[in-house]
């Protein structure tokens, strides 16, 4: 089989960018689509052009590195998976598919296909960590979690950090991405002391990087490679408000033991 | 000649190092902060040691060429986490895990270093639960384990199939938690591509910043590398495409011996190549293997034949009749070795005949497709996403991938490489496996070396440094190293050849695969030397690179890490063809049990198993540059002492 590639190349934030179109030399269902993106750069290079860039690394669908916005769904046409994982088989001989980069005001552009998306390490910085010194744990089993409690928030710990929720909202907004890394603390015994503070600082965060509104399209749990649940929202929302209502702490007053 | 000195406190071996720690001399508050650590990777073992380090108070840098310190391949491990817990009640102690690991290695990791691991293993588990990490649990709201290879206790904890993802996510978390504290500085998309050695110290590195082209200096007190293993050597491989050597071998080339190259792990469990334009290769957990049975049929004629029209009568389960005591469950080196042969005398199915089956029929009779689904659902539907098969209606077909290096860069008991200030943790380092890794252990020696064992050893070299007295930047060291980085930029880019970096690439992972893979001969590994320097001699007249230097530019990133793997390459192959004697992931076609010898007459071996040769081989291998990729790099020897354990043959059976 045989595709046309319409992809966006841009050489950097500061130049404007533009599609390119490309035909692919002969592949094989059973490449994925990185692959196929393997081929051509090859081709491309051999011929004196200079390679498509594109973000990838564990091309097996944990690392979160993977992008691109194939006929304009983030990480392509199937449910569930992000692009690494997504193969040629998917496709008709012929087919002309566009591919984009993610899009959003946080997340600029560095190359191509490449966007940086340090905002979501900025995200996690402002509050999301349970607060405990190496070696000052006690034993694992002393906190024993109700297994459904634990199973959930492995459903919110699975977000592989990628973005395509953002990518697919209409306001750009990361609350399944941020709503997910707070219901995972927010569920364990563990991650209670700091609830209600964690969920304020890392909303505040999100906001400040200009990442938009909800408006609850779901369109975000519709291509999210882990199928993170809208639910979190609802639940990051309750923590939020309830953050609100609780105000700051107060300030304690200085003095020392002597 | 290099000294490799492994500085193995003495005393009995479960004291050694609760009497190390408090010997080594310690850092007051006041002065920790005097002294800069860099940090080179984020992956388990880098991410816990900045977090650990940088509240212990000393001032963190940290590394990363990712865009962001959670992507490290860490990630990507799924089975699970060992520890000496005993939570099951069924037998394990720290002795028991201590001696699981170094039979495992095959009696060629340092005893010392094994023993602490599993001394420590019990507080990881502790350290990551209380971070929040979701394991898995049991109905009463208590950690549930899991059975891996090598092993016939249940001491693996696990997150799914998931486990590295959430183990990592831990560490990041605390390293997030620090970024914010302002205890540790972390530079993303910044590849480290020299050590600066200043009066034979480690006080340095020379770094890239991948978006701007950017080369920049940065000083330290000690320098830590946390930068994983070289598998990426192989091109196919299990790794992220990312994963290099090159913070590893630029280190080797400032004088820090590379420790027993050639030990490689090939893992059974992953999805058979199926073209030549592959560019990973994708494991399936070997957690499978505790409900999936492994077989080909007995007749090859019968291969090309549907799985379901092989009568139970004329199936294989070749690890169940070869070591029965522990079945589907043996070790890596052992079951990959086992699918080889078996696809050598032509019973491997699949269009390759590269490949066999791993069968979950039994398993649904037994425990039905739900429960089944419940265990492995997502790893069921990685392998349909690949394969376009459904494994809970026909067997998967599996074979043997590079998986985990299980040397690297020597270092001594407190982790430090002969360049002193020097440190190397996690899969960077050689120490702990052995020439074979069990399941379930690379996550506990990371987060071991990060979280518990540098932070514990690292004042003991410090407090022999002046606080606040690190070189400065603009000293000769640091210009040297940078123009050396600068020169190796405008070679690259400057070079007119024809050919692409990755067409080299694929070149140099089919001869190590081919030479230097799963059976090893003298004249193939002399071949392949050959081989691999004319392929290096060739790279330098043929590349072609792509781009400019001061731009994303990932034709350049790969030139680099591509000329370092062929150099590797040959260092392996090397390596190999020294270690006349086979052990754990390192077979020697020459050195294997035969039907003659008194250990497969007692039973206790099968014929073609490994043989070692502990009156000649029981020693670690510490390469020293000479100086020129073209050289003949010298080999030193740390001699591996037992002082508790015996040598002994290793049987499964």
């Amino acid at each position: 089989m045989k595709v046309t590639l319409k992809v966006w190349r841009q050489k950097n934030r500061n130049t404007p960018g533009g599609f390119k179109t490309y035909t692919s030399p002969e592949l094989n269902g059973n490449m994925s689509f990185l692959e196929m993106l393997d081929v051509v750069n090859e081709e491309l290079a051999t011929r004196g052009e200079e390679p498509i860039a594109f973000d990838h690394d564990c091309r097996e669908g944990i690392c979160g590195t993977c992008s691109l916005v194939i006929d304009g769904k983030p990480h392509g046409p199937h449910k569930g998976i992000a692009t690494c994982q997504t193969y040629m088989r998917s496709f008709k001989d012929g087919d002309e598919i566009v591919v984009e980069p993610f899009r959003a005001k946080a997340f600029p552009l560095i190359k191509d296909l490449v966007c940086d998306r340090k905002a979501f390490d900025r995200i996690q910085q402002a509050g999301g960590f349970i607060t405990v010194r190496t070696g000052a744990a006690p034993d694992a089993n002393s906190i024993p979690v109700p297994k459904p409690d634990a199973d959930l928030a492995m459903d919110a710990a699975q977000c592989i950090g990628c973005g395509a929720c953002v990518a697919a909202c209409k306001n750009a907004s990361a609350m399944l991405f941020v709503a997910a890394k707070i219901s995972h603390l927010g569920l364990m015994p563990q991650g209670q002391p700091e609830r209600y503070k964690r969920a304020k600082a890392m909303v505040d965060q999100m906001d400040e990087e200009g990442f938009g509104a909800c408006t609850v399209t779901g369109s975000c749990e519709a291509v999210c490679p882990k199928e993170i649940s809208l639910d979190f929202i609802a639940r990051m929302n309750r923590d939020y408000g309830v953050a609100l209502l609780k105000g700051d702490p107060k300030a304690v007053k200085g003095g020392g033991a002597g | 000649m290099a000294t490799l000195n492994s500085n193995v406190p003495s005393g009995p071996l479960a004291e050694k190092w609760e009497h190390h720690k408090f010997y080594t001399k310690l850092i007051n508050p006041a002065n920790k902060r005097k002294y800069k650590i860099i940090v080179v990777g984020a992956g388990l073992a880098g991410a816990s040691a900045s977090a650990t380090l940088a509240e212990l108070g000393y001032e963190v840098h940290n590394f990363v060429f990712h865009d962001s310190p959670r992507r490290a391949h860490s990630v990507a491990a799924q089975g699970g986490i060992n520890a000496a817990k005993n939570y099951q009640n069924d037998g394990d102690s720290v002795h028991r895990l201590f001696y699981d690991t170094i039979k495992g290695g095959d009696f060629r990791a340092r005893e010392a270093n094994v023993h602490r691991l599993a001394e420590v293993s019990v507080n990881i588990i502790d350290q990551c639960a209380a971070q929040g990490v979701p394991f898995a649990r049991e109905y009463g709201g208590l950690l549930d384990n899991r059975s891996f290879g090598g092993a016939q206790v249940s001491r693996t904890f696990y997150a799914r199939g998931q486990t590295g993802q959430q183990l990592l996510l831990g560490a990041y978390s605390a390293l997030n938690r620090n970024i914010a504290n302002g205890g540790v500085k972390s530079y993303t998309h910044s590849e480290m591509l020299d050590l600066v050695v200043v009066d034979g110290h480690a006080k340095g590195i020379i770094v890239r910043n991948l978006q701007t082209g950017e080369i920049t200096r940065h000083n330290g007190d000690a320098v830590v590398l946390a930068t994983g293993g070289y598998g990426n050597v192989y091109n196919l491989s299990t790794y992220a495409r990312g994963a290099n050597v090159t913070a590893s071998w630029r280190a080797y080339k400032r004088g820090a011996c590379f420790g027993n190259p050639c030990y490689t792990q090939i893992h059974p469990t992953c999805i058979p190549v199926s073209g030549d334009y592959q560019s990973k290769l994708t494991l399936m957990s070997e957690s499978l293997r505790n409900d999936g049975r492994v077989w080909v049929p007995k007749r090859k004629e019968d291969c090309k034949k549907a799985p379901q029209d092989i009568a139970e009568g004329d199936r294989d389960y070749y690890l169940e009749r070869m070591y029965s005591a522990f079945g589907n469950l043996a070790p890596r080196d052992i079951a990959s070795r086992a699918a080889k042969t078996v696809c050598d005398e032509g019973r491997g199915v699949g269009d390759t005949g590269l490949g066999v089956y791993l069968d979950f029929s039994a398993a649904i009779a037994r425990l039905g497709e739900s429960k089944v689904r419940e265990r492995y659902g997502n790893l069921f539907s990685m392998y349909q996403e690949i394969t376009n098969e459904n494994a809970y209606q026909t067997p998967m077909r599996i074979y043997p991938a590079v998986h985990y290096t299980m040397g690297g860069l020597w270092v001594d008991y407190n982790l430090m490489s002969n360049v002193p200030g020097l440190f190397v943790l996690g899969e960077a380092n050689f120490s702990d496996h052995g020439a074979n890794r069990l399941g379930a252990s690379a996550l506990m020696q990371g987060l071991s070396d990060g979280y518990f064992v540098l932070p514990a050893t690292i004042s003991g070299y410090l407090s022999g440094q002046n606080p606040g007295k690190r070189p400065a930047t603009d000293t000769g060291s640091f210009k040297e190293a940078e123009e050396n980085v600068q020169s190796m930029t405008k070679r690259l880019l400057g070079n007119k050849g024809k050919r692409t970096p990755d067409s080299f690439h694929k070149e140099l992972g089919k001869l190590m695969w081919e030479h230097c893979g799963m059976a090893r001969t003298a004249a193939g590994l002399e071949k392949g030397i050959k081989a691999i320097s004319n392929l290096r001699e060739a790279y330098w007249k043929e590349v072609n690179v792509m781009g400019e230097s001061t731009d994303w530019n990932q034709s350049l990133e790969r030139a680099g890490r591509i000329a370092d793997f062929i150099e590797l390459g040959e260092l392996m192959c090397r390596d190999a063809l020294m270690r006349e004697e086979s052990c754990g992931g390192h077979f020697r076609e020459e050195y294997q049990y035969t039907p003659d010898d008194p250990e497969t007459k007692q039973g206790l071996v099968n014929p073609g198993d490994v043989k070692r040769r502990d009156d000649q081989f029981a020693f670690v291998a510490g390469w020293e540059y000479a100086g020129a990729p073209d050289k003949t790099p010298i080999l030193n020897k740390e001699p591996l002492v037992y002082e508790e354990v015996k040598m002994s043959t290793r049987s499964y059976k």
